[in-house]
């Protein structure tokens, strides 16, 4: 009984405390990914830790559902990877502070005027396929609603997926009015709705879809991490929809100026720079000629859909009934 | 003295109901029919049937409300009288102890009571090694070593052929007569009565008839007891 | 009356029933008034109340009608390595559901084995995904449920009865006309009853297997309800019909009884009559085709994953070391609590028994978040982790427990409940020198059970996931988010081979301690 007491004190003492560095502690909520140690989670810690000279705790998990139970007696101090089409919600929460950060200089496709919410990398949503599979992958929106049903695409639940949402509003926005056709006729081809993204990309990596639903910058992992080129993007003249992942102050906090000083950090060099292969999407404010080479290649379109945030929770909620009406049959 | 005031158990609609005064020392057979009620009797007396009304008492105490293991008494099924997994030894130092936890002097008590049913060299094996007499050679050892005042048997040798029987009643008949126990036995064979009970209660239609003189009584059985006798 | 009440306060099991009642409830009552009450639901949340109550339905029936000649050809058959197939038919409902998903997908997917056999003899290729994979994947799961219950069933048929019926010269069909038929009358109901009970929570299959909203089950709305809309009252609302579900299940169950076969004996080995010509053939083709569908999916699992497990991160064997000794404290946690409830059970408290059943439908989303919103002023989420998961899985695992307890400590009660109280046993010297040796078997199977299904738990309670401590199947999971497909094929081999040794080691300890 002792050993069992002895053991479950060992497993539940979470690791970040056992790293006990001097100085007072700043508290990040960030999501599951930045935990593993291929996730941009330890490099963040380490780089800003030689910085601010203070003990980063990151908490990884929920970050929005958990901030919203907490409330103003959250423990958080800052939070990180909230997504463009989320922050109605979180504003309106009147939790978190103004980010105080000169937005000149950012290097997004869009103009980004937020007080609030400062983006750290962004990227497009955009269907994936691999070119020694697909030969002739659609090369329009409409090519790909108008493709033979047996082309087989995984996309991701509106509900539960952050890209699902975006694909969403995508759609709604392409073709407005119409959306409930373009549903119609895409249906037949989705082999399957995956709660989240990694379900979705795992089934294209097994070869059981033809496509899937991922991002513009997805290419780049192959070639990056596996010198495979055969991954490509299928670039649509109709436009690709624009998500950014923000870091943002908490009201709440005890440490205003440790967290002042993570802000100025996550548009700092060193931070932007691991994000291209830490995260595999573009950095917020990073000059184009800083960017790996293949990263900087990658095919781009010529449009990007951004939607304010008014704009997108307005959409959200009918975009999703239109949706559910076709695939909840 | 143990007293029957009246003591009335109830299970559904089957009613049993006593009222009579046995003295200490006395040797009782109980017989009646199937069903009669003749267990639910020597359940009031253990405490694992409870009382509607009435009482009973052992010199003047009242039994309801202490717990069957704190009661004067000890009593034998007609099986289970055993734990499978403990050894002979264990089954009879639970007399003493009921967690084994035993002193030397207990377990030299423990070996004594063994030797005296002859059991010996039986002391490490596990009950199902040993053969029925032998099983119930070993729950007397542990009705001797608790000593109670009250010996409570619920067909406890029926599975047992004549001359085994006849045995664990004389081993039985010594025991009682050490400690002086009152005994109280079930059985549905006249020849036990016969042989080791002066006395008899009759348990029919409800209620349990004060005791009468064996031998009379089966010579000239009341009318429903002719019946069940045969 | 006083006499009841005396029982009831002697008696640990009653208190620990109302706890879990209260738990149950509670949390859901915390959930409820934090969202300022209920909200209304709805029409996609109707429909995925009707999808769940039909699914649950469906792979129900279709695994007690399929487990019937699975059993039934094991019962009468002989052969070499009989016992460990059985055993191994057993597998999959200790299987981490996310590992068992893997296999399937590689089996049943449309490049997997069966679709390419189909494309083969030219029929069109068929998804795993939508409302046929989730039955698919669920009939995986609780089959061998079912063949175990069943199996039972026709092994408690006393041989002296099958002796009987061939000296009066009975043919096969006599003989399932007055012996076999009036078993299953009696079997069937229950094993019915286990499985509709086990997928009307189902969770994890639906999430990955329903392909979209069209094959939602209540507790994924609860997910949605409460991760992405983070509507509270809404996650309340599923989550009581949910337990609402449950009572009436309960009900329902109380007019058929659940066999006890759920891991009783197959340690009496009485030959059955063995019909031969065709019949025998059809056995032989039965449990052949039960095999491929169970194992084959269990094979490519391994054969996938076997050959990286040396270059696996060293993540990995941390996550491995910590997921065991949670699933060691949740099957001890269960076991103790099993063991107090199944004792009130077999005492007599038949109220503690509903109780006891209540985990196996409430939402472990809404305990969790229940629990978060009870503690939070208490310890921080990040303390709570890893003990409540320990905590909830334990109680989740309590409905299974129970099953094989109660049987074993009403048998335990009625053969030597009075020799104990007559010799005064009570407290911890009739827990160690009766209840433990007698129940060892039972409680060595329960804690195995326990353990294994610990082990492979994903851990949705979402808020209390401590993703920088990972459990094993959490790791995986990160794995696969992480594009390492290879590593996460490996860790499923890994999480696969602790779930079965835990259950075999336990179930060992059980058989090795009974003392008979």
């Amino acid at each position: 009984m002792r050993f069992a007491a002895l053991a479950l004190l060992a497993v539940t003492m979470p690791a970040t405390n056992a790293a006990m560095a001097a100085g007072p502690e700043l508290t990040l909520y960030a999501p599951d990914y930045f935990a593993t140690e291929w996730g941009p989670g330890p490099k963040i810690e380490a780089g800003f830790e030689k910085i601010c000279g203070c003990d980063l705790v990151m908490v990884t998990g929920d970050v929005l559902p958990r901030i919203m139970l907490e409330g103003d007696r959250t423990e958080a101090d800052v939070v990180i990877g909230l997504n463009t089409d989320t922050t109605l919600r979180a504003r309106e929460s009147g939790l978190f502070a103004p980010h105080g950060q000169d937005l000149n200089g950012l290097t997004l496709p869009v103009t980004w005027t937020d007080d609030t919410f400062l983006p750290f990398n962004w990227s497009e949503t955009a269907f994936i396929y691999d070119a020694t599979r697909l030969a002739n992958p659609p090369s329009t929106f409409q090519d790909l609603l108008d493709a033979p049903d047996d082309l087989k695409i995984a996309i991701q639940d509106p509900r539960s997926s952050i890209s699902g949402l975006s694909m969403l509003l995508w759609v709604k926005s392409v073709y407005g009015d119409k959306a409930v056709e373009a549903w119609q006729k895409l249906r037949p081809k989705v082999l399957t709705v995956t709660p989240g993204w990694s379900e979705a990309y795992g089934m294209f990596t097994e070869g059981e879809v033809d496509m899937v639903l991922s991002f513009t910058t997805s290419p780049a992992y192959h070639i990056g991490a596996e010198q495979d080129t055969t991954k490509r993007a299928a670039i649509f003249p109709e436009g690709h929809y624009f998500m950014a992942e923000l870091a943002a102050k908490l009201a709440s906090s005890d440490q205003p100026e440790l967290a002042a000083k993570f802000m100025d950090y996550v548009l700092s060099p060193d931070f932007q720079g691991m994000i291209a292969e830490a995260n595999w999407s573009y950095p917020s404010k990073l000059p184009r000629n800083q960017l790996p080479a293949y990263f900087a290649a990658l095919d781009r379109p010529e449009r990007t859909i951004f939607l304010s945030e008014t704009e997108a929770e307005e959409m959200r909620k009918p975009a999703l009934e239109e949706w559910l009406s076709v695939f909840a049959q | 003295m143990l007293s029957f005031e009246k003591p009335e158990a109830r299970l559904g609609d089957f009613a049993l109901v006593a009222d009579f005064t046995l003295p200490a020392g006395a040797r009782l057979a109980v017989i009646g029919p199937s069903g009669s009620g003749k267990s639910t009797l020597l359940g009031m007396v253990a405490g694992f049937v409870p009382l509607r009304s009435g009482r009973i008492t052992w010199q003047g105490q009242d039994l309801a409300g202490v717990a069957p293991g704190a009661r004067p008494v000890s009593i034998l099924f007609q099986d289970q009288n055993l734990f499978p997994h403990l050894s002979v030894a264990q089954n009879v130092g639970l007399g003493l102890r009921a967690d084994l936890r035993l002193s030397q002097d207990q377990n030299a008590a423990v070996a004594e009571a063994l030797s005296q049913v002859g059991l010996r060299d039986m002391a490490t094996r596990r009950p199902a090694q040993l053969s029925g007499g032998q099983q119930s050679r070993v729950a007397l050892a542990r009705v001797a070593l608790r000593a109670q005042p009250i010996l409570l048997l619920d067909e406890a040798f029926a599975a047992l052929g004549p001359a085994l029987k006849a045995e664990m009643l004389a081993l039985l008949g010594r025991i009682a007569d050490r400690n002086g126990a009152t005994v109280l036995m079930v059985t549905h064979d006249p020849d036990d009565a016969r042989l080791f009970a002066p006395e008899t209660v009759v348990v029919m239609d409800g209620v349990a008839h004060p005791p009468e003189p064996t031998g009379p009584l089966l010579d000239h059985p009341p009318e429903g007891l002719r019946a069940y006798l045969g | 009356m006083a006499e009841r009440l005396r029982t009831i306060a002697r008696s640990p099991g009653t208190w620990v029933g109302a706890g879990l009642i209260l738990l149950v409830l509670g949390t859901l009552a915390v959930v409820a008034a934090y969202a300022g009450g209920l909200s209304a639901l709805g029409p996609w949340d109707w429909a995925a109340l009707r999808f769940t109550i039909w699914q649950a339905a469906l792979s129900a029936t279709l695994s007690a009608v399929l487990a019937v000649p699975v059993a039934r050809a094991l019962a009468r058959r002989r052969f070499a390595g009989r016992g460990l197939l059985i055993t191994l038919l057993g597998a999959p409902f200790i299987l981490p559901v996310i590992v068992a998903i893997m296999g399937l997908v590689a089996v049943f997917g449309r490049n997997g084995l069966v679709n390419d056999t189909l494309a083969l003899l030219g029929v069109d290729r068929v998804s795993i995904f939508g409302w046929q994979g989730v039955i698919l994947a669920h009939v995986f799961f609780n089959l061998p449920l079912a063949v175990r219950m069943i199996l039972h069933g026709w092994q408690a048929i006393p041989a002296e009865r099958f002796r009987l019926a061939q000296s009066l010269g009975f043919s096969a069909a006599d003989m399932g006309r007055h012996l076999e038929r009036p078993m299953l009358r009696e079997v069937l109901p229950g094993a019915w009853l286990a499985v509709f009970l086990v997928c009307l929570t189902s969770f994890a299959v639906a999430l990955t297997l329903g392909g979209g909203p069209s094959a939602t089950t209540i507790e994924l709305a609860i997910y949605q309800a409460f991760r992405f809309d983070f509507d509270m009252g809404k996650a309340a609302t599923l989550g009581l019909i949910q337990v609402g579900l449950c009572l009436l299940a309960l009900g329902l169950s109380t007019r058929v009884t659940v066999p006890a076969g759920f891991g009783a004996g197959l340690d009496r080995d009485i030959a059955l009559p063995a019909p031969p010509g065709w019949r025998r053939g059809a056995d032989v083709l039965v449990i052949a085709l039960a095999a491929a569908f169970l194992l084959t999916p269990l094979a490519h699992v391994i054969l996938q994953g076997l050959p990286n497990i040396v270059g696996l991160p060293d993540a990995v064997w941390t996550a491995a070391a910590r997921s065991v000794v949670m699933a060691l404290i949740s099957a001890a946690l269960a076991l103790g609590i099993a063991l107090m409830l199944a004792l009130a059970v077999a005492s007599g408290q038949r109220w503690v028994e509903a109780a006891g059943m209540l985990p196996i439908v409430a939402s472990p989303l809404v305990l969790g978040t229940g629990l978060f919103l009870m503690l939070r002023g208490v310890a921080s989420a990040q303390q709570m982790a890893l003990p409540v998961t320990v905590a909830i899985n334990a109680v989740m695992a309590l409905p299974f427990a129970l099953r094989i307890l109660i049987p074993a400590a009403r048998a335990l009660r009625a053969d030597y409940g009075r020799l104990a109280d007559s010799l005064g046993m009570d407290g911890l010297a009739r827990l160690r020198l009766l209840t433990l040796p007698r129940l060892a078997r039972p409680l060595g199977f329960a804690g195995g059970l326990s353990a294994a299904l610990a082990m492979g738990d994903l851990g949705v309670i979402t808020l209390f996931a401590d993703s920088r401590n990972p459990t094993l199947p959490l790791l995986l999971y990160q794995l696969m988010n992480s594009y390492r497909l290879d590593d996460a094929a490996a860790c499923a081999v890994v999480l696969m081979a602790i779930s079965f040794a835990l259950f075999w080691a336990f179930d060992k300890g059980g058989r090795l301690h009974a003392q008979l």
